[in-house]
């Protein structure tokens, strides 16, 4: 039987699991909400990093799941860290996060993990970010780094949800996109309100071609959702010549249950 | 009467090591321990699934059978290279194996068929101690020979008895099930045998260079 790490002080290493207490729940959507974790000994993350998450039993039973960290780093003893979860049908640990944990409790993180799909002020741009669903969740920590710095890169997001009421952080990113923050252009696969003024269907290679910077802008892409929606834009994305090299994915999927 | 209160003392301390090394309860947190399968083929830190997530850091390439090839070469006496028809009339072996995501999913008897890489290395004859796998779309990863040899490694190309699919890695992929399945490369085209341990793509972004599950191998040190 392996000894299992406990939550310690250890500054960088990765595996070290860290008490978390959580500050506050801010409900996003009916089926997600953020947790906002306090971790004293977080050693700090980059944009598009993502933790594991582990909850004890009374009994000692625990379950690690892994979650996006939807905020930057800003390196301050007040930094928080955010995770949005979405409670998925028959998940084990996703309907506890979303339906019972509170301002006050505890538990354990490690991390930060994933050097692959990150992005921060100083890489540059322009930048698209496609996101599906809550596969806005890194891509928002990449928008809200770039609103924070603030940078002057073109950031665009192209966001497709399926009606407006699951639209993630959707105040915020309105304000982002008032102030020209970030270009944003928004689809509702399943449904829009009258008045609508963005696209009602699937992300697909003319929505992209008429948003995105063309490839021989070289932007650096991030698309983030389920396996079918990545497969999808990225097929859109090498169908319209964007080269691959430029194309970074992030696929979730029940297994992040 | 000393000894015993130094016994007595030493008990407290290391009571209160215990305690305090106690992770956080989550009441209400009840888990869903009742579904897993036989504990002694889950790793610690895993949870066993039944769909077969997929897990890619870029766009899925999609290589025709008719252009695919397999290499291997560097450190060996005799550079190789099998085309897709070639690989298939090597001997063909059918594997059943759990395999275990470092992002914390295991799948358990899954079934594969494909050539151990016993012989493909046969026919080239490694000189050196570790192979770098590398793919279509850019991807590497780093094994020490005494990993992917002796039953333990194959280049698959069939998955529950049908063509393996392309977000799965088709038309072939690694498998190296006693490691964590990012050593399992999609898309593999071939082995480059090396002098060194040369850290491949996830190795160089934070994942252990060897990632045994059984002794949690995940992560490397910080990469920030």
């Amino acid at each position: 039987m392996t000894e299992i790490p406990r939550a310690t002080e250890g500054r960088t290493d990765p595996s070290a699991w860290r008490l978390a207490s959580v500050r506050e729940v801010v409900h996003e959507t009916p089926r997600a909400v953020t947790l906002r974790f306090a971790v004293p000994s977080w050693p700090g993350h980059v944009a598009g990093q993502r933790i594991d998450v582990r909850l004890t039993a009374e009994d000692g039973y625990s379950a690690t799941r892994a979650y996006s960290i939807a905020t930057p780093w800003v390196g301050s003893a007040a930094s928080t860290i955010d995770v949005t979860v979405e409670q998925l049908e028959d998940g084990e640990v996703s309907p506890y996060l979303v339906d019972v944990a509170a301002p006050g409790d505890e538990l354990e993180i490690r991390g930060p993990i994933g050097g692959a799909f990150t992005w921060q002020p100083s890489d540059g741009g322009p930048v698209l970010l496609i996101a599906g669903g809550s596969g806005l969740v890194p891509l928002m920590a990449m928008v809200r780094a770039h609103a924070v710095a603030p940078s002057q890169t073109d950031v665009r997001l192209l966001l497709s949800s399926r009606t407006l009421a699951d639209v993630l952080y959707r105040a915020e990113l309105q304000a982002l996109a008032s102030a020209g923050t970030v270009r944003l252009h928004q689809t509702l696969t399943r449904g829009a309100p009258s008045g609508w003024s963005g696209s009602t269907r699937r992300v697909d290679a003319a929505m992209i071609s008429a948003f995105a910077p063309p490839p021989a802008a070289h932007p650096r892409i991030y698309v983030c959702g389920s396996n079918p929606f990545v497969e999808a834009a990225t097929g859109a994305l090498l169908g319209l010549g964007y080269d691959p090299a430029s194309v970074r994915t992030e696929r979730f999927g029940p297994s992040a249950s | 009467m000393q000894r015993a209160a130094g016994a007595l003392a030493l008990a407290f301390v290391l009571e209160a090591v215990q305690i305090a090394s106690m992770p956080p309860i989550s009441r209400g947190f009840l888990g869903r321990r009742r579904e897993q399968p036989d504990p002694s083929r889950v790793p610690p830190g895993q949870h066993v699934v039944q769909d077969f997530p997929v897990l890619s850091y870029g766009p899925t390439p999609r290589t025709p059978t008719a252009e695919w090839t397999f290499s291997i070469d560097g450190s060996v006496q005799d550079a190789r290279r099998w085309t897709w028809d070639e690989m298939l009339a090597l001997p063909q072996e059918r594997i059943t194996k759990d395999i275990h995501c470092v992002t914390s999913w295991s799948k358990l008897d899954t079934v594969w068929t494909g050539v151990s890489l016993d012989v493909l290395l046969a026919e080239a004859t490694p000189t050196a101690k570790w192979v770098t796998a590398w793919c279509d779309g850019g991807y590497t990863t780093n094994l020490a020979l005494a990993d992917v040899t002796g039953g333990k490694a194959w280049v698959a190309h069939t998955f529950d008895g049908a063509p393996l699919a392309a977000d799965h890695g088709g038309p072939a992929r690694l498998l190296v099930p006693h490691l964590y399945f990012w050593k399992s490369a999609k898309w593999v085209r071939g082995l480059t045998v090396t002098e060194s341990d040369e850290p491949g793509f996830w190795e160089q972004n934070g994942y252990h260079d060897h990632g045994d599950p059984w002794t949690e191998e995940r992560y490397g040190a910080s990469f920030r």
